[in-house]
């Protein structure tokens, strides 16, 4: 048993399957830099990330699989369920043991589990399409906070440069702390820093657009008015609307900042 | 705007939700010159109380109506606040929540004040403004108001996405008891002058790459279930039509909600018919999506689909001589006909069947539910063998898994079988 140590980048974890194949390491274990060594048995092998090792298993995964099931690898390296990168490598250490493509093989457990994994990002994914609620400042920036399970900000850059073209805008992952921003040209990852003093509410609104709490009020009063009471049906509307996301809608908040 | 903006908001949002259609997907509007927005996601921003989606801010520009449709809130005679938008307003509204990413676009109807064709003017002048003014390439549903123009019909289908002109009554006598002043002509017209446009502007922009989008998302309707006495078969035939004959994309059934004390209607506190109008929906897919004939559904013999069972099931019990089926070797058409296996779950098991022969647990991995499919897959090994049920024997355990697991989450109408 070896455990591979990376620096917990996907371009790292590329280069640990890279050096699996070149070691020949049997059985392995995945572990990030950070991460507390708790390792008890076999050796450790510190992977050192290599653009040139990760994109030659890049290329051979894209020779023996579709684009989509190269994407689903991806996918599920965001998904951060628990250990994703043994979930991976059962599914790569599949596609190269053999030469056909084996991606739609749904009763092997290694395809299946990384295509569930994948699906689950998909669809956090659309959540977060639909659930970032922009508030306006006072100096047009349009910004909101989402807190996914999944780290999702990636697969959703491209959806609100497209959709949001002619406004600056920035999508922020409270859990994760950094955000993706768009300036009117390109989209940059960033990083804030709240100090208590804008953390409150009265200096946040001092930065919002004067008409953005009426917006909000309207969206709530439209949210409210939309709604059948004779057809009322709570499960269905959680299952849609899963209450971790709640605090970050504004429509299920009662109003405020 | 101010405390008269909230209110009118309230209210013609209010009127406009019982038009049930949701949907905001099957465009393809592309951002253009770095504008605002696109129309091809289909995204679902919100849901409701009562569980429905919410896309499209979906209001009336006016609920003033000249008419007096014993069926509709905004009715002539109901005595209730009036309000109306000002095209400024629906605009502004618009953008403002769009750019906010609470919606997808716009859902825009109106109650008919002074007449069709002024009533119609006013919708397009929204929809343009949006369009030309704003540079907005988000989505916009417009309603295409009986006994308009043909030109405003026309500018209507170059500005948005979707047209829907409601059927309102299944049938044309329903529509008679509660709307004497409508008629189906006065829908089928519009309806049928907009496929021919739907269909010309789609011709000649195969061959002239410049020609303008019309409609991209082609036209759908509704029909109230559950006010008049139709039967599902009444229902699912006209759907049918629309289908086959004005090639709609889709048909919305809309349970009826009890708003009003006209003694020509369910009376106010009727619950309303949420199961028959789930099994509507059942059964529209059935047809649109997995190959079934409307009249394996529903026949003379068999006016209405079971409360109980979904219709998908309904067939099958009615068709045991074409089961079981064996899924390692079935075609695509028949297995998607299996009770418990859906579109997807088909398509899994035709590319996983590649690599081996399928077991059962395989089935269950793939989101198969087994439980029911069971009754129907083939009895040759590896599928366990099953006794030769009857119909009757197999719809009962069913039931029981069905309610052993579902009971609690139907509607009071369960209490009334």
């Amino acid at each position: 048993m070896a455990t591979l140590i990376y620096d917990g980048t996907y371009q790292g974890w590329l280069t640990a399957v890279f050096d699996i194949y070149e070691y020949k390491f049997g059985d392995v274990f995945f572990s990030k830099d950070d991460a507390p060594a708790a390792v008890l048995f076999g050796s450790t092998h510190l992977v050192k990330t290599d653009e040139v090792k990760a994109k030659r298993v890049l290329n051979g995964l894209m020779q023996r699989l579709s684009t989509d099931a190269v994407k689903s690898i991806y996918k599920t390296f965001l998904s951060e369920i628990e250990r994703v990168e043994e979930v991976m490598w059962r599914f790569v250490k599949y596609v190269f043991a053999v030469q056909h493509n084996v991606e739609e093989d749904l009763s092997n457990n290694a395809v299946r589990d990384v295509r569930e994994a994948a699906k689950f990002v998909h669809r956090e994914t659309h959540r977060m399409k639909a659930f970032v609620r922009f508030k306006l400042t006072n100096d047009g920036l349009f910004y909101a906070m989402v807190e996914p399970d999944c780290n999702v900000l990636p697969l959703i850059v491209n959806h609100f440069k497209n959709r949001y073209a002619d406004q600056r805008w920035l999508i922020y992952d409270t859990k994760r702390r950094y955000g993706i921003y768009y300036d009117l040209e390109a989209v940059n990852n960033v990083q804030l820093q709240f100090s208590e003093a804008t953390g409150n509410s009265d200096a946040l609104a001092s930065i919002l657009d004067e008409r953005e709490l009426f917006f909000q009020d309207m969206w709530r009063k439209y949210f409210g008015a939309v709604n059948i009471k004779a057809r009322k049906n709570m499960r269905l509307h959680i299952q849609h609307m899963p209450k971790r996301y709640w605090k970050n809608l504004i429509e299920k908040t009662t109003g405020g900042i | 705007m101010s405390e008269r903006a909230f209110e009118k908001l309230e209210i013609l949002a209010d009127a406009a939700k019982y038009d049930v259609s949701c949907a905001s997907s099957g465009s393809k509007r592309q951002n253009k010159d770095k504008g605002l927005g696109n129309a091809s996601n289909g995204i679902c921003h919100a849901y409701t109380e009562d569980g429905r989606c919410v896309s499209l801010l979906k209001i009336l520009l006016t609920n003033h109506c000249i008419f007096d449709c014993a069926y509709c809130v905004s009715r002539k005679s109901n005595d209730i606040k009036r309000a109306a938008f000002t095209v400024e307003e629906v605009v502004d509204l618009t953008i403002s929540f769009y750019r906010r990413n609470y919606i997808e676009g716009l859902f825009l109807s109106s109650g008919i004040f002074y007449n069709a064709d002024y009533t119609m003017e006013r919708l397009v002048r929204i929809a343009k403004k949006l369009r030309l003014e704003e540079n907005f390439n988000g989505y916009i549903h417009l309603k295409a108001i009986p006994g308009a123009s043909e030109e405003l019909l026309k500018e209507a289908g170059l500005y948005a996405d979707r047209l829907s002109v409601n059927v309102e009554m299944p049938t044309e006598t329903g529509l008679k008891l509660v709307a004497p002043d409508k008629s189906h002509k006065d829908v089928i017209e519009p309806m049928k002058y907009l496929k021919k446009e739907i269909i010309g502007f789609k011709e000649e922009k195969k061959i002239i790459k410049s020609t303008p989008t019309f409609a991209p998302a082609g036209q759908s309707t509704q029909m109230v279930i559950g006010a008049t006495g139709e039967s599902d078969m009444e229902i699912l035939g006209m759907a049918n039509y629309f289908y086959k004959k004005m090639s709609l994309r889709r048909v919305y059934y809309s349970g009826y909600v009890p708003i009003s004390t006209d003694n020509r209607l369910p009376a106010i506190g009727t619950p309303v018919p949420m199961i028959r109008e789930n099994r509507l929906y059942q059964a529209d897919w059935l047809v649109r999506l997995y190959g079934f004939n409307v009249n394996e559904l529903v026949g003379f013999d068999l006016p209405n689909l079971d409360l109980e069972i979904d219709p998908k099931l309904g067939w099958a019990l009615r068709n045991l001589h074409q089961f079981p089926v064996d899924v390692n070797t079935a075609d695509l058409a028949l297995i998607k006909r299996i009770p418990g296996i859906g579109l997807l779950s088909a398509q899994k098991i035709i590319s996983a069947r590649k690599f081996k022969n399928l077991q059962p647990e395989d089935l269950q991995k793939m989101g198969v539910a087994y439980n029911r499919a069971k009754f129907f897959l083939a009895k040759s090994s590896p599928f366990a063998l099953h006794k030769d049920y009857t119909s009757e024997q197999i719809r009962q355990q069913i039931l029981t898994l069905q309610n052993s697991k579902y009971v609690a989450n139907f509607s009071p109408q369960m209490a009334l079988f």
